[in-house]
């Protein structure tokens, strides 16, 4: 406790459930506090895990290996295509094989800074401790890790960190712990231990007597409405990027699997927390259905650039060494390129507004290998970054060996998701929130490489620990059976809201109306926003909102497949997200992190905490469709990493 | 950025269901940015159905950044299109010519059931990984990560039979509808590792085995190499098929008969 607590207090109905004691060794002694299911028993519980992303497919193939009966379900048409596959550049871990200084408590410490001390300390202690595991684990799978010529593992540095605590596969590190994960899941079908479910879409938690009961999924292949009992329901469903149109985000990723839970009792945390990442190939033009993301793992050996003169024209080549702008070294000199990606981002969007941007829409910055190719040859920039500068090429045109590449931010990861306690549960008891879907272990800023962590943390040792803790209380309680009203009321809701969007027969696409919603989400709620830019936004969200929903188009029918239809439901979840997107952005009357308010910055420009009104995380409470979230918060105390201003330089 | 944008026709399989009868359709694709990738095409394509008041044209994607294997669509007869190591949401209209005529169809084998228009079904892939693509390791239970040093030569090559993005090109693109560079990529990323010795010749019949269950035999065309977006090395096919006959005689040796 600091003598400039505030009274603010933390809401009655957020029992965060960290023990008390001494972060280094909570969670060891927790694990034997903690209730166990002893392993004859476990066969009697049924698990839903929905999403099979690297949180979703450890989580289900641990439990199985545990002894659970666990079904696990995807959209997609296989778990292998979630979108943890395109993560690129690499997992932390505190295994510090360099010898360059790291530790179990620095990488906490990194986490919890890097975080703008707006996670919860006893979370990410947590995963610091067993990120080392993962690696273990991962190995032993048959990941095929980048190693050195004795054989033993590779390290490199990434984006935010002074050591190397990065292990890495090529540039497709995130395919290949999926890949390990997805032969762990595939392994316990292959043993009748998990009940795998493609190509079904989770609409709807179901709860009764305040418990959940379980889910409800539509087919989307036949349309088919089907209810799915179990004791506890795991959603590892990803974040909600998507919500700006274009984002790194694969086209299908979306927020309804965690908003549907949200309508249902699950507290939605910190929404307007997204983080943009510094280092994706800048938009071309309208039909623009993405952006790519290049690894921030070129920050290590490229420098970032824009002409000192506003409306240079001339080409890189063309503009001399004294009339280059590195902004990045010449404010940070410390860190250099590799500063935190929010700080990254926003400077580059500095110099854009400026005038000072590259490429024929102005709208990027230039990150030049001209040096580390002649300080460390050709062959050698190949070999780390060979397969990101051929995907640069392919999809700009232009050769990165020869002329500098052009980067500009895009949204890339959601910090905010369903707010969960200790045991990663949500507010509906049994119900759960792993991987990106919660809010928990990255504040208002996640640091690179620490997502993939993040989501196995969740998955093989976490969730697999704390999910017993709430099952063994439920020792000889049977599933509610899916014939239960609770279940039809449900299914019925779920075909209504389901049908009644070919009914509207309006006259523009869902695509239509999700690009316009994403522009004012990036405009208004982007890398800087301001108390009239979020107020606007909520008018014009909702004025949006009103004409989807009277004028939206769906074609084709709710019987066979019909991806329209599947995005249409999406976006209207989005519409509502972003309405509270807004909201929270609006009374977060502070910046921290990726949520830069342009009222609360430093002299340089910096972001600029409130830590006595604002060392909250705030969770918002659905009360129904015309009434607005109700908000609760969890005061954030700092016992180990003392609250400080963030400074890179 | 290219400031000129072209013009297309397309001839597009449209089919309802998995039992009903398909067709080709025409359409027109004007006014297409050569930095627009291919479904950002078929986006545009689609909007203006929509626009229409006609139903859209189904095909899947999701990463559009080449990793997932989502994407498929066989265009001008070729799996993932005209350029070598390349999936279809890598392909960029800069690729064609104002005026070109362009054929789009989905995957074609017969394991690879039609669902709606250009998707198909790739389960029997999953299937395949099912029965043996996977190293036996309860969590909690691994060593540490360098007590099993791999030898850089052997983690590289597991890396190249790993990039496998399992998209079923090489499956539509081959003349029996085989799946063996899919399958002996699968293979031989856990072959090639130490971690994966003790399973190794298990895990090689059973996933053989499996794969025959669904898929044509392999006659050496190597069309399966040209369609890959990873560019698997048909090599993976020779490391799978001694494996196979060698695990043939090992397994029998295992399960006590002697050969």
């Amino acid at each position: 406790m600091t003598a400039t607590m505030n009274s603010r207090t933390t809401s009655p109905a957020l029992d965060s459930k960290v023990p008390d004691g001494d972060n280094a060794t909570l969670w060891e002694n927790h694990k034997f506090s903690m209730k166990l299911v002893n392993p004859s028993n476990k066969r009697k519980f049924t698990v839903i895990v929905v999403g099979t992303g690297l949180a979703g497919a450890s989580a289900a193939a641990t439990m199985a290996e545990l002894g659970y009966k666990v079904k696990a379900f995807t959209f997609h048409d296989s778990p292998r295509r979630a979108h943890s596959i395109a993560a690129q550049g690499g997992i932390n871990a505190a295994k510090n094989y360099p010898n360059d200084g790291d530790s179990v408590h620095r990488l906490f410490y990194d986490t919890v800074k890097g975080g703008d001390y707006r996670s919860r300390e006893a979370n990410v202690h947590r995963l610091a401790e067993v990120s080392v595991n993962i690696i273990d684990q991962c190995v032993a799978q048959g990941v095929p890790f980048a190693r050195d010529y004795g054989g033993l593992l590779d390290n490199r540095s990434f984006g935010g960190a002074q050591v190397s605590r990065t292990f890495y596969a090529r540039g497709q590190t995130g395919q290949q712990l999926l890949l390990g994960a997805y032969s762990a899941l595939n392994r316990q079908i292959n043993l009748g231990a998990v009940e795998m479910h493609n190509r079904k879409e989770m609409l709807d938690v179901v709860t009764k007597d305040g418990e959940t009961a379980g889910i409800v999924t539509r087919d989307l292949l036949t349309g088919e409405v089907e209810s799915h009992s179990a004791h506890a329901v795991v959603l590892a469903t990803g974040g909600y990027g998507n919500i700006y149109y274009l984002s790194t985000n694969a086209m299908m990723s979306n927020v309804t699997a965690a908003w549907r839970a949200h309508r249902r009792g699950a507290f939605f945390a910190n929404p307007c927390y997204t983080q943009i990442h510094p280092t994706c190939i800048p938009a071309s033009a309208d039909h623009q259905s993405k952006l790519t993301l290049m690894s921030e793992s070129l920050r290590n050996d490229g420098r970032i650039w824009v002409p000192t003169a506003f409306d240079d024209n001339r080409l890189a080549s063309e503009i001399p060494e004294d009339e280059r702008d590195y902004f990045l070294e010449r404010k940070y000199p410390a860190f250099g390129n590799l500063v935190p990606r929010d700080v990254a981002s926003r400077n580059s969007k500095t110099v854009v507004d400026e005038g000072r941007g590259v490429g024929p829409l102005k709208n990027g910055v230039f990150l030049d290998f001209a040096e580390a190719i002649a300080r460390d040859g050709k062959a050698t920039i190949e070999a780390k970054y060979g397969n990101l500068f051929d995907m640069y090429a392919n999809i700009t045109g232009e050769d990165p060996y020869k002329r500098p590449m052009r980067i500009y931010p895009a949204t890339h990861y959601t910090m905010g998701g369903l707010w969960v306690d200790y045991h990663l549960m949500t507010t509906i008891p049994g119900t759960y929130a792993i991987g990106e879907a919660n809010f928990s272990d990255h504040g208002a800023n996640r640091l690179g490489a620490s997502a993939l962590m993040q989501g196995l943390a969740d998955g093989y040792f976490v969730l697999p620990y704390t999910i017993g803790d709430y099952l063994a209380g439920k020792l000889g309680e049977g599933v509610v059976p899916t014939d239960d009203p609770v279940f039809k009321a449900a299914e019925a809701e779920v075909a209504d809201q389901t049908s009644k969007w070919l009914s509207v027969k309006g006259t523009k696409s869902p695509e239509h109306f999700h690009r316009e919603l994403g522009k004012i989400v990036w405009e208004r709620i982007g890398m800087a926003r301001d108390k009239n830019g979020l107020e606007k936004a909520q008018d014009e969200i909702a004025s949006l909102e009103s004409e989807f929903k009277t004028n939206v188009r769906v074609k084709g029918d709710s019987s066979s497949m019909n991806t329209e239809l599947e995005k249409v439901g999406r976006i209207a979840d989005f519409f509502e997200l972003a309405k509270l997107k807004a909201r929270d952005a609006l009374v977060r009357e502070e910046s921290c992190g990726g949520h830069f308010r342009v009222e609360s910055q430093t002299e340089e420009g910096e972001a600029l905490r409130d830590d006595e009104n604002f060392k909250h995380v705030a969770a918002w409470e659905w009360n129904g469709e015309d009434t607005a979230q109700t908000k609760h918060e969890e005061q954030l105390e700092f016992n180990d990493v003392p609250l400080s201003q963030r400074s890179y330089k | 950025m290219s400031e000129n944008t072209i013009n297309l026709t397309l001839e597009v399989w449209r089919q309802n269901g998995p039992t009903e009868k398909g067709r080709f359709e025409t359409y027109e694709a004007k006014g297409i940015s050569p930095d627009a990738s291919f479904l950002e095409m078929l986006d545009e394509v689609n909007e203006r159905l929509i626009d229409d008041d006609k139903v859209p044209v189904t095909f899947e994607s999701d990463c559009r950044e080449g990793i997932c294997g989502t994407c498929s669509l066989m265009i001008n007869g070729q799996a993932h299109g005209p350029n070598k190591g390349q999936s279809t949401c890598q392909l960029h209209m800069r690729t064609f010519s104002d005026g070109d005529h362009i054929t789009i169809e989905p995957f074609r084998a017969t394991s690879f059931p039609i669902i709606k228009d250009l998707a198909v079904s790739r389960a029997a892939m999953d299937t395949i990984q099912q029965a043996g693509g996977y190293i036996s390791v309860t969590t909690g239970s691994a060593p540490d990560a360098n007590m099993i040093p791999v030898p850089k030569p052997a983690a590289d090559l597991a890396m190249d039979a790993a990039a496998c993005i399992g998209c079923g090109a090489c499956v539509a693109a081959c003349p029996n509808s085989a799946a063996q560079l899919f399958t002996s990529a699968k293979i031989q990323q856990f072959n090639l590792l130490p971690q994966g010795q003790p399973e190794r010749w298990k895990r090689t019949e059973a996933m053989v085995d499996t794969m025959e269950d669904f898929f044509g035999t392999c006659t050496n065309h190597g069309e399966c190499f040209e369609a890959c977006p990873k560019e698997i090395s048909l090599d993976f096919i020779a490391f799978m098929n001694r494996d196979y006959v060698k695990a043939k005689v090992k397994n029998r040796n295992l399960s006590g008969q002697k050969s």
